[in-house]
């Protein structure tokens, strides 16, 4: 679906990175400076790379050996800015439709109702940019760029310049924008709970060029990433659904291929499919079922690989029936407890870990764990 | 004191003359101002700080001298003016539309220089915005940097008119003062005080000059302010 190739030198910056991407919401990630943008904005036709080859959908927008160059206007790709970038002379309305004008008229929507209501901005649509929160500029951008009938959204950082309270409003519109709006998106993150809540596909950048690429759920469990997946938030995403809520405790039972959670109470209904980052540094490792025990949630697995090192802290991938989960623990634990590679072991994960930025939204899984949820 | 509202028909005929001298010499500068701030404000060619330093020339320059190199290239014997003449019959020495050319010329490095640093100021980021939703240069400069430079516009505009209204020096020396010709408000004045007894007539001419700068200034305010807020969008 997009094919992307490109050589492009800035300065001392050198970015060479190449990946290929099917659909849903693939999330370019990195650290700043990595080169996200300068890799959506050679998508977007606003640099022109050194060398490079761009095709969407089958057609080629860059290809620098045949001399094709197509600029942004003729790429059809809709791109939602950091900052917005709304046009402050006009209204909001005036703002959703621009785009539109431009659109081709066969393909060109009858009506910017559905649009406006899947983003909740019908009440803003006199009003002029100057006068919007900042979440809800982002609102309107993103559909002042959907309006123009895009085959393909760039989203760059959309949420960095909101603060905690913003981001949890709009995250919901993203989900449905993937969801339900059928084009694809490439979303330039480097907030790991945003990629792992919202993605399908990542692509891990690091200077300049590409670490890995794969499913959300695959990215996130590999430790060798972990110093560039962020160690304090890095964790496994486990594909779950939502089996009972027990009201006296105000718990929600969540159940997976690796095994029941207990986790605070969701306000989702039963049957609910739900991914969850379990993030290294909240699971522990008992070598027999623990009795005695306050932690609800207790996973029976095997070690499959230990990363060591001179640290004090060791990173290590457990197989919970097929589910990976990742551990970290102190160098001392693994020796005192002489955890080796093919170990039976029990992981055993507090239910207060799953707070708010480990629940990955109410979105369809990971491509990876298609299969899991489908035998439930 | 009735004397001093009592117009002559020489008088209302300079008014008329330079209000219309001033008009289309703000009307005809602007395009080319429009065009010579994006070259300046945008363009990256060679010779571009000389092209610079010739459109601010009437400004430093004596308007003497630029009169004079107005009659030179523009008169009926210069190599602008004799081809204008012979070919499209236009003729700018000692007629109105020589004036209004003189203005124009005085007043344009003011206009461009507005146009520019309001050019400056525009976001380019908002122009690639615009080219990511499908619009290409025409009609990104027409929906976006125009509407928002055009506080900058207009205060070009009344810079240039309020200079063209004023203007003495260049406009005498290109085209004379020549009354119902070339004779505008600013060297009726000076013939008045040239003249026994025409202090009144001067002064009567004096205080419409104050009167019309004065309302050109109120009104220019009103809609840059207006142009202004609408380009933020409160």
């Amino acid at each position: 679906m997009l094919s992307v190739t490109v050589e492009h030198r800035l300065g001392g910056f050198i970015l060479d990175a190449a990946f290929d991407t099917e659909g849903g919401l693939t999330a370019l990630f990195g650290r700043s400076g990595a080169g996200k943008t300068s890799l959506i904005n050679a998508i977007s036709g606003l640099i022109r790379p050194q060398r490079g080859r761009i095709v969407v959908d089958g057609e080629t927008l860059t290809d620098t050996e045949r001399g094709i160059f197509l600029p942004p206007r003729r790429r059809r790709i809709g791109y939602v800015f950091q900052e917005g970038r709304l046009f402050p002379h006009l209204t909001v309305r005036q703002n959703l439709l621009y785009g539109r004008w431009f659109a081709p008229r066969d393909g060109r929507a009858d009506d910017i109702d559905p649009v406006v209501e899947m983003l909740g901005i019908g009440a803003l649509l006199a009003r002029r940019p100057a006068n919007l929160s900042g979440g809800e500029k982002q609102r309107v951008a993103i559909g002042r760029a959907l309006l123009a009938r895009p085959r393909l959204l760039v989203m760059d950082e959309p949420l960095a310049s909101l603060d905690e309270a913003r981001k949890t409003e709009i995250l919901p519109y993203i989900e449905r924008l993937r969801d339900a709006a059928g084009v694809p998106i490439v979303y330039v993150s480097h907030a790991i709970a945003e990629v792992t809540r919202l993605a399908t596909t990542m692509v891990v950048l690091s200077e300049g060029h590409v670490a890995a690429v794969g499913p959300t759920a695959a990215i996130m469990g590999r430790i060798d990433l972990f110093p560039l997946t962020g160690r304090a938030e890095a964790g496994a995403i486990l594909a779950t659904q939502i089996a009972a809520h027990d009201a006296k405790f105000g718990l929600t039972l969540l159940r997976s291929a690796a095994g029941e959670l207990r986790v605070p109470h969701l306000n989702l209904p039963v049957g609910t499919a739900l991914r969850v980052r379990i993030r290294a540094r909240d699971v522990m490792i008992a070598l027999r079922p623990p009795e005695a025990l306050s932690a609800l949630n207790v996973l029976p697995g095997i070690v499959t690989d230990i990363r060591r090192s001179d640290g004090p802290i060791v990173e290590m991938l457990i197989d919970c029936a097929g589910e990976a989960l990742v551990a970290r623990l102190t160098r001392r634990s693994v020796e005192m407890l002489h955890l080796e590679p093919g170990q039976a072991i029990f992981a055993v994960i507090k239910s207060i870990a799953f707070d708010q930025h480990v629940f990955a939204g109410a979105g369809p899984p990971p491509a990876s764990a298609d299969i899991d949820t489908t035998l439930d | 004191m009735n004397q001093l509202f009592t117009f002559s028909p020489e008088e209302v005929t300079a008014i008329r003359l330079s209000l219309r001298v001033a008009f289309w010499a703000m009307l005809c500068s602007l395009p080319v101002g429009v065009g010579i701030a994006l070259l300046l404000a945008r363009g990256r060619f060679w010779g571009k700080s000389l092209l610079n330093v010739f459109v601010h020339l009437p400004l430093i320059l004596p308007p003497v001298v630029t009169g004079y190199v107005l009659l030179l290239l523009f008169g009926r014997q210069g190599p602008i003016g004799k081809v204008l003449a012979e070919t499209l019959g236009i003729v700018f020495a000692f007629r109105w539309t020589g004036a209004a050319l003189a203005c124009a010329v005085m007043g344009f490095p003011l206009m461009v220089r507005s146009i520019r640093l309001s050019l400056d100021a525009v976001d380019r980021r908002l122009e690639d915005a615009a080219g990511t939703l499908g619009a290409n240069r025409f009609w990104i400069f027409t929906t976006i940097t125009l509407p928002l430079i055009l506080p900058g516009i207009l205060a070009g505009m009344i810079l240039s008119f309020a200079r063209a209204f004023g203007e003495f020096g260049a406009t005498i020396t290109f085209v004379s003062n020549i009354p119902g010709e070339t004779q505008t408000l600013p060297t009726a004045i000076y013939t008045f005080t040239q003249v026994p007894g025409g202090d009144i007539g001067a002064l009567r001419l004096t205080l419409v000059a104050v009167a019309i700068a004065t309302t050109a200034l109120f009104a220019s305010e009103g809609m840059i302010e207006r142009a202004t807020r609408r380009v933020v969008g409160l």
